[in-house]
């Protein structure tokens, strides 16, 4: 079973909706036992840092999912709420990847709304697509490039699209907003394993 | 590079599109999932649909409806048309919508704005606004183009940014219907204003009105309706010639 972790914030059935159209059974659930016991873990998310990981503290999510061995993929908020600090709201992340997640500067509209494409592609998450392939973003805030990078994407400046380390994967677009990149995207993430 | 999108508009009553649709290879012209998830194939960026009804239930016809949509798509899209309290706004994106628009709500009551924007964040807040000029002014006009307010466009956009919305559909009431391209003063204007993303609509008629806007102003996306149910402008082709003009869009 594949649990997608319910917290106050927007957008989580999107992502089931997704997984039944890969004919994939999945679950809303922010169970504890649930989720630490699920073959996948999806951490979706649009909404605000501050009082999502203040929900996450609550439920005691906030200990279990750094500590999953299971495959773990965070989308858009998701993916900023895995990350060390976050400027929105000043809210303390997971911590999962030691990197920041900043607001973009003014330079150009924000939020980053739209199809962009992706380039300095790695790893199993981003097997079979090529840089020219489009996926979709909306975000103000963004993740800096890192060694977790395996993704990147450039508006206003560059930032990291997706991340991986070890069986955390992170998206900071839309997968399951993506049209048939974003499904394979998350078939490749359905095909990974976890760590023992 | 950040692509310009191309919008297809649906208008829905009683669950069905209306306005006339005029495709080959759909069964059901009338059925907004069918006409929706073709759109979709032929590579539309996003999708808005604009409830055209009014009364209690045929709203619950539309929120059944928003819930096909999502299940059905894996592109976003906006509901918009009628909507006017928290609640509606809860409904529509409990049933999968990516984001709500607001339009003569959001003139008769802008805290509603901020309010929509603090609940459920300003990536999902359209404001629609729709424009006419009046004696040498751009007025801003509620019910549909009925009604003109007090509000000068530009003066209303800001206000709008500044209470939190997400995205500007700017539609020029002048232009809309006429199929001679976009009204590019108003939204050269209006989007070299305001720091959010402007969907320009109204008046497009070919393929090269998407370029002018798309050239020529800060519009990050061009909506249409009937052009495409009748398939005087096909997306493929409309994506291949402003590829060729280069205008970034998703191939």
């Amino acid at each position: 079973m594949i649990a997608i972790i319910k917290y106050n914030a927007g957008n989580v059935e999107s992502v089931q909706n997704a997984l039944f159209r890969l004919g994939v059974e999945s679950k809303v659930t922010d169970d504890f036992e649930e989720i630490r016991n699920a073959e996948k873990v999806i951490f979706p998310g649009v909404g605000e840092a501050s009082s999502a990981m203040r929900y996450l503290r609550d439920a005691g999510l906030k200990q279990l999912i750094p500590t999953l061995r299971q495959p773990v993929l965070g989308i858009c908020l998701g993916q900023q709420l895995m990350c060390r600090n976050l400027e929105e709201g000043h809210a303390e992340g997971l911590g999962i990847f030691d990197i920041d997640v900043k607001l973009f500067p003014s330079d150009d509209i924000v939020p980053h709304m739209g199809w962009n494409n992706l380039k300095n592609l790695k790893g199993p998450l981003m097997e079979g697509v090529s840089e020219d392939e489009n996926v979709y973003f909306v975000h103000s805030y963004y993740c800096e490039n890192s060694k977790y990078s395996v993704a990147a994407c450039g508006y206003i400046l560059d930032f990291a699209a997706a991340l991986q380390k070890e069986n955390f994967f992170a998206t900071q677009f839309h997968p399951e907003k993506s049209g048939k990149t974003g499904t394979k995207i998350l078939e490749n993430f359905l095909k990974v394993q976890g760590i023992k | 590079m950040l692509k310009k999108r191309i919008i297809p508009c649906l208008d829905i009553k009683d669950g069905q599109t209306v306005k006339g649709v005029n495709f080959v290879n759909l069964t059901h012209a009338g059925d907004p999932v069918e006409l929706a998830k073709k759109y979709e194939d032929q590579g539309a960026d996003e999708l808005v649909f604009l409830d055209i009804t009014a009364t209690v239930e045929e709203r619950k016809t539309f929120v059944e409806l928003v819930k096909k949509i999502a299940r059905e798509l894996s592109i976003p899209f906006t509901v918009g048309g009628g909507i006017s309290a928290v609640e509606d706004v809860r409904k529509l994106l409990n049933a999968g919508a990516d984001k709500i628009s607001i339009n003569s709500s959001a003139v008769k009551n802008p805290d509603l704005i901020q309010e929509l924007s603090e609940e459920f964040g300003k990536q999902c807040i359209v404001v629609a606004i729709d424009t006419r000029r009046v004696q040498g002014k751009d007025r801003v006009h509620i019910k549909g183009g009925r009604e003109a307010t007090e509000w000068e466009t530009l003066a209303w956009a800001k206000k709008v940014e500044e209470l939190g919305a997400g995205e500007l559909l700017l539609t020029s009431m002048d232009a809309d219907g006429t199929k001679a391209g976009f009204d590019l003063r108003i939204t050269k204007l209006i989007a070299e204003t305001v720091n959010i993303p402007v969907i320009a609509s109204g008046g497009a008629g070919t393929k090269e009105d998407f370029e002018a806007v798309f050239a020529q102003t800060k519009a990050t996306g061009a909506l249409a309706a009937s052009i495409f149910h009748f398939g005087e402008v096909a997306i493929p082709e409309l994506k291949q010639f402003l590829n060729q003009q280069n205008i970034a869009v998703r191939m």
